[in-house]
């Protein structure tokens, strides 16, 4: 069986046809991280912004998001935005979307508390210093906050690695729907196929949180770890 | 220098500030004291903008400090101001911290910036500390990295807000010394402090804030000897026999 599917499962139909199976799900992910991570930075920024205009919607959208099953979001973005954009996206951007939509609200919550648990005399000592607001957030709180930051961020990407696996329901041909093509045209081995799919998952995401955990450690054994805060 | 003129503030209907005036001379170091509670590290705070006001005038060289023109991170890089609580920038070394501003503020090269840097650390008594981060440093080090942190941008007045209160007894002497030297040089000082004894040394003249107004002004002299306001009075009693004021028999 693995002879005669394996490498379905790990490029899909590609060179032949589109790329899918293993290869197609690292890409998404990894397209999903690249741009979520961003996206979630300027909205974890927003949600704690002096400035309303910015904080509301932010929020606003956040909430909605959070609020929203992912499965939703998939569907909005594959039969909702098309109709409201006249534009149709292939399957992989419309999982994209979804994913970065969907984490990034995620991210911009990891982003505030990361943020909003340092000590206040912190962005009090760097503007007194005469730097502005997004110089003291740049300069002084983002570099403390994200790695704070660093435990809930891998468990957000975790997750996004096991969200792909929803590409499934809109046809995209990722790793788990090429499992379930090959489990149809085997048909005798469903248990060797889905093991070897949930393995799949847990190589990924295992991987991920060790990658984690070692960068963790380093930063909390570098010298410059914050200072405990001083009562009075 | 500095000229306060009808200040007011509320923290909701709370008036933390009430009809504020006073002038504070150039060179001039003046000592702010009173209760806790009493307006004393709010006054401070307006002086540069990191408390509001809602009432009257702070001119700073004749500049209007609050109008909403005034560029606030201009003002800021011309105030020195130190907190009770150090607020070192933790992720960065006592170096980084002194020259992080002076960089992206004055425009100041790299090596230059850290020249400074080095030498205000050693002002301070620090320059053996210059690579060390803010966890590897005692309480009484890291708030005299922090006064070479605000010296970096050269203001001409530096604040400071009960810069001996989160210490451990023994390290209080090391960072009045180094904010005495600052009084020496003739810079404009206003520090808010519990410190009697730096009071009488150093100022030259005693503010005594209570409920937000300010009850005395007399020189340090005049204020330990014979205050006037009762509350004053009560105020020096209680910190020289801090058992009495409790209700406590020694």
């Amino acid at each position: 069986m693995l002879e005669q599917y394996g490498l379905y499962f790990l490029v899909g139909l590609y060179p032949k046809g589109p790329l899918g199976g293993l290869a197609l799900t690292l890409l998404l992910a990894s397209a999903g991280l690249l741009l979520a991570m961003p996206l979630g930075l300027l909205l974890g920024l927003g949600r704690i912004s002096p400035w309303r205009a910015l904080r509301w919607p932010v929020t606003g959208l956040v909430f909605v998001v959070r609020a929203t099953p992912l499965l939703m979001v998939v569907f909005w973005a594959y039969f909702f935005l098309p109709s409201l954009t006249g534009v149709r996206t292939d399957r992989f951007n419309t999982m994209l979307i979804a994913l970065v939509v969907f984490d990034a609200a995620y991210l911009a919550e990891i982003v505030r508390a990361g943020i909003q648990a340092l000590p206040k005399g912190q962005m009090e000592a760097a503007r007194s210093l005469g730097l502005g607001y997004v110089q003291a957030m740049r300069l002084v709180l983002l570099p403390q906050a994200l790695r704070h930051m660093l435990p809930s961020l891998v468990n957000q990407f975790v997750s996004t690695i096991k969200e792909t696996s929803l590409g499934y329901i809109i046809g995209l041909a990722e790793v788990s729907f090429i499992a379930t093509q090959i489990n149809t045209l085997v048909f005798v081995l469903p248990t060797q196929i889905y093991l070897t799919l949930g393995l799949t998952y847990f190589v990924m995401c295992f991987g991920l949180s060790r990658l984690a955990y070692w960068l963790e450690r380093r930063l909390s054994t570098s010298p410059h770890r914050p200072a405990k805060e001083v009562t009075a | 220098m500095i000229a306060f003129e009808n200040v007011n503030k509320w923290y909701g209907k709370y008036q933390a500030l009430v009809d504020i005036n006073e002038t504070i001379a150039q060179g001039e170091v003046v000592v702010v004291c009173g209760p806790s509670g009493s307006g004393k590290s709010t006054l401070i705070r307006t002086i540069n903008r990191l408390e509001p006001i809602q009432g009257g005038r702070i001119l700073l060289l004749g500049q209007d400090i609050h109008a909403p023109e005034q560029s606030v991170n201009t003002l800021r890089a011309g105030i020195g101001f130190v907190f009770q609580q150090f607020n070192l920038f933790p992720h960065l070394t006592a170096l980084q911290n002194c020259t992080l501003a002076p960089v992206r503020l004055h425009g100041l090269s790299k090596s230059a910036a850290e020249e400074q840097a080095l030498s205000l650390l050693e002002r301070v008594g620090l320059s053996h500390k210059a690579h060390a981060y803010a966890s590897e440093l005692s309480g009484g080090q890291q708030q005299r990295v922090a006064i070479a942190r605000a010296l970096a941008m050269r203001p001409p007045l530096m604040l400071f807000d009960e810069p001996t209160s989160a210490l451990d007894p023994e390290m209080v002497g090391e960072v009045l010394q180094t904010i005495k030297a600052l009084a020496r040089d003739g810079m404009t000082l206003v520090v808010v402090t519990h410190e009697m004894g730096f009071a009488r040394e150093v100022a030259d003249r005693v503010l005594f804030m209570d409920h937000g107004r300010v009850l005395e002004r007399a020189t340090p002299e005049e204020f330990f000897t014979s205050p006037e306001h009762p509350r004053a009075q009560q105020f020096l009693r209680d910190i020289r026999s801090p058992f009495v004021a409790a209700g406590v028999a020694p």
